[in-house]
């Protein structure tokens, strides 16, 4: 049994890194995902305008636009003359944000009133505008802070601090994201294709009569594909370490444990995908129709807290979910083994369900 | 499935030779064979349904019940009061205690996003041992939240402090930031995931789909069949066209009713405006997909780059999700390239703000040229085939 399980794992394999197409699958969707997702998939926000109108002219005004031009968020900011001439570049998205500093803030801000400032943000894109006002406050608030030390008023002052991440760098985020992303894109391409490959060229067929046993070819199409997704993994750790400098806090040994589980999940959705389809073209749009809700749904890019009640369980289903949690954990986080362990479970679980499921298509199919 | 509607293209070309109605039978043709293909119907109407409900639902940035835990070190009047408006807060989940190492593990593993820490200064305060400080740990490795988080505790702070200082009869805070959003007042993300995620959509169509029909027929053989014919190569470019041009934009509409009355998008522009926008830029996704086919010629090779040239760039580089201006400047400029950067803000305009011919017709014109561009690339390797 093992020769010939070898045997069929060595030509999987080959077939793979043998065809042109599964050559350039393996390297250029890596790559490319590796050098735009890391760079351009950011929520951060910088080099963005803002826009003063300074009715004041105060010596505080002035103190703020000043301190707003020091700022390394803000690229330019626009001193306008009017209101209207404010709304306009807000209007054209020339800038972001407006700041309406009122004719008493000067006098206000060291305690003779009230200082008036308003801010006006475009939310067209509402999060970058919360994240700009974010930064607006921080700077007034410090602003505040010193005019109220020389006139003695007291307030409250707000320290945050970040754990894990300090500077809140979005690449120590997102790039262990996608050492789980890649496992899940190649697993799912490599295992599509290569059923779908061996039903369009009759050779399925073939393997089917052999005297390998169904679960023998499920091992020896299971195989290669986590073998190759290791190997990404493998890569992209490197990459996150030695290239992106996220930190590595908490055992390789348990993240790799559980990606054996994960790639396993992946790989048996991906084969029950080429079970059902019959040539590579019906195999290709259901692993894209796969993996968009899988991306979407998993907490790559957004929070799965923010996603409505009824739709939150159901992201239970998809593997990439408990994954990343993995993932991100142990890079960032030294996440605790048994914590690990718990987000396994379901990997576990997914990959026995798809697995069995798969196989009883094929068994179906050959009867 | 192809064959009669070529004979029939081919039989009215015989018939009458002039070209517009030349024309117009190879668009009835391929109208035909568009309607009959049920692979098409799929992406052009089931796949925009999915796309939507899942940038609808799926992906928002809106981080409504924080759940906070609230370290009350010695409870006096004022960090009592502090923690109940915590308490109160529709933004908050918040949790209380004493020592900060409860909620310490459960930041560490994601139960929590922040932990406020309220200082007994609070109450001793205006002692004049200068400002007490109020703690904010929020848990980085999600940096988008992390920053709402601190965003959120801040204004809660800050309306606390105004509303204590009216009953205390103490000096109200100098300061007053007052924050104004235009457009989007309530601030949800959707209102401009939404109307972007048009955009890709209309991506898909125009390209994805006409690449992938395209290149069936190239594989085919049908093409060369077509060649043959009188038919010249701009009017064979013109005729797959149009159907998918009209496919499009009946895709988008259905999104654009999806978005208005199932997921509450205001729309405040006109429908002149967006039809203009989404016709213009149907121009250049169509170029793509009839170009990506033309020099393909495959299947396979045909949806991949489809997938790597159209959907991806237009999800993330187009300004839909992710801020261009944050991305580094070589990034920056590729995406000067990507259509979907000058459809994504006008939707948003035409959405939220209302029409802005300015911005619109600067926007119309990038999209035109890169259309022109594309299509005069896609005749050229298709004439160059004939040769």
């Amino acid at each position: 049994m093992w020769t010939r399980l070898k045997a069929l794992i060595v030509k999987e394999l080959l077939a793979v890194l043998r065809d042109p197409r599964g050559r350039v699958i393996l390297v250029a969707p890596p790559l490319v995902q590796l050098l735009v997702f890391a760079f351009a998939a950011t929520l951060e926000v910088r080099n963005v305008d803002v826009a003063v109108l300074d009715q004041d002219a105060g010596r505080w005004s002035g103190e703020l636009v000043h301190r707003l031009e020091g700022s390394p968020t803000f690229d330019e900011v626009i001193r306008v003359e009017s209101p209207s001439a404010l709304r306009g570049l807000i209007d054209r998205q020339r800038v972001i944000a407006g700041l309406l500093i009122g004719p008493d803030f000067s006098r206000g801000i060291e305690g003779k009133g009230a200082a008036d400032l308003q801010m006006i943000l475009d939310g067209r894109r509402s999060n970058t505008a919360q994240i700009v006002a974010g930064y607006l406050t921080g700077i007034v608030e410090g602003l505040g802070a010193d005019a109220a030390a020389r006139s003695d008023a007291a307030g409250v002052l707000v320290v945050p601090r970040n754990w894990f991440n300090p500077n809140l760098n979005f690449q120590w985020f997102m790039v262990p994201n996608l050492v789980a992303a890649i496992a899940l894109m190649i697993g799912l391409i490599v295992t599509a294709l290569s059923v779908a490959r061996e039903r369009e060229l009759g050779t399925f067929d073939q393997l089917m009569v052999s005297p390998l046993r169904t679960h023998e070819i499920l091992i020896g199409k299971l195989v290669p594909p986590m073998l190759i997704g290791l190997f990404h993994i493998t890569l992209y750790v490197a990459a996150a370490i030695l290239v992106f400098g996220v930190p590595l806090r908490g055992s390789l040994l348990s993240l790799y444990g559980s990606a054996l589980f994960f790639l396993a999940a992946v790989v048996g959705v991906g084969l029950f995908i080429s079970a059902l389809s019959s040539t590579q073209q019906q195999a290709i749009l259901g692993a894209f129709l796969f993996m968009v809700p899988a991306m979407l749904l998993s907490g790559f890019a957004t929070p799965i807290e923010n996603m409505p009640e009824w739709l939150q369980p159901l992201t239970n289903l998809n593997p990439l979910r408990h994954f990343l949690v993995v993932v991100r954990g142990v890079f960032l986080k030294d996440l605790p083994v048994r914590e690990v362990a718990s987000n396994t479970i379901p990997l576990a679980l997914i990959a026995g369900a798809t697995l069995s499921a798969a196989a009883w298509l094929f068994r179906r199919r050959l009867e | 499935m192809i064959a009669p509607g070529l004979h029939q293209g081919g039989e009215a070309a015989a018939e009458m030779p002039g070209r517009p109605h030349r024309l117009a039978a190879l668009v009835l043709k391929e109208s035909r064979q568009v309607l009959r293909d049920p692979s098409s119907i799929l992406i052009a109407f089931v796949l925009p349904l999915v796309l939507l409900f899942l940038f609808g639902f799926g992906v928002s940035l809106d981080a409504s019940r924080i759940r906070l835990g609230i370290v009350v070190e010695s409870p006096g009047p004022a960090v009592r009061d502090l923690a109940e408006s915590f308490r109160g807060s529709r933004h908050f989940d918040a949790a209380m205690g004493h020592d900060r190492r409860v909620f310490e593990e459960a930041l560490a593993l994601g139960r929590l996003r922040g932990i406020v820490v309220l200082p007994a200064a609070l109450d001793e305060g205006r002692a004049g041992r200068g400002q007490p400080e109020i703690q904010v740990i929020v848990d980085g490795s999600d940096p988008n939240t992390a920053s709402f988080v601190q965003n959120y505790v801040r204004g809660a702070v800050a309306a606390w402090a105004a509303q204590r200082a009216a009953y205390t009869d103490a000096r109200p805070p100098a300061l007053t930031v007052e924050q104004r959003f235009w457009f989007n007042p309530e601030l949800s993300s959707r209102n401009f995931l939404v109307p972007g995620s048009i955009a890709i959509v209309t991506t898909l169509v125009g390209t994805l789909l006409t690449s992938l029909v395209v290149a069936r027929e190239w594989e085919r053989g049908t093409m060369e069949a077509m060649m043959a014919t009188p038919v010249t190569a701009a009017e064979l470019l013109v005729g797959k066209m149009l159907p998918y041009f009209a496919l499009g934009l009946g895709s988008m509409t259905l999104c654009v009713v999806l978005a208005v009355f199932l997921f509450g998008v205001p729309f405040r522009g006109s429908v002149l405006a967006l039809y203009l926008l989404s016709a213009a830029f149907l121009m250049p996704a169509l170029g793509q997909g009839l170009l990506i086919s033309a020099v393909t010629k495959n299947q396979f090779l045909a949806s991949q780059l489809a997938l790597m040239s159209g959907f991806l760039p237009a999800f993330l580089l187009s300004g839909f999700l992710f801020e261009i201006g944050s991305m580094p400047a070589p990034i920056r400029w590729i995406t000067a390239v990507v259509p979907a950067r000058y459809l994504v803000p006008c939707l948003q305009t035409v959405f939220l703000a209302g029409d802005h011919w300015p911005l619109f017709l600067r926007n119309i014109a990038a999209m035109l040229v890169a259309g022109a561009v594309l299509f005069g690339l896609a005749a050229r390797s298709t004439r160059k085939r004939v040769a």
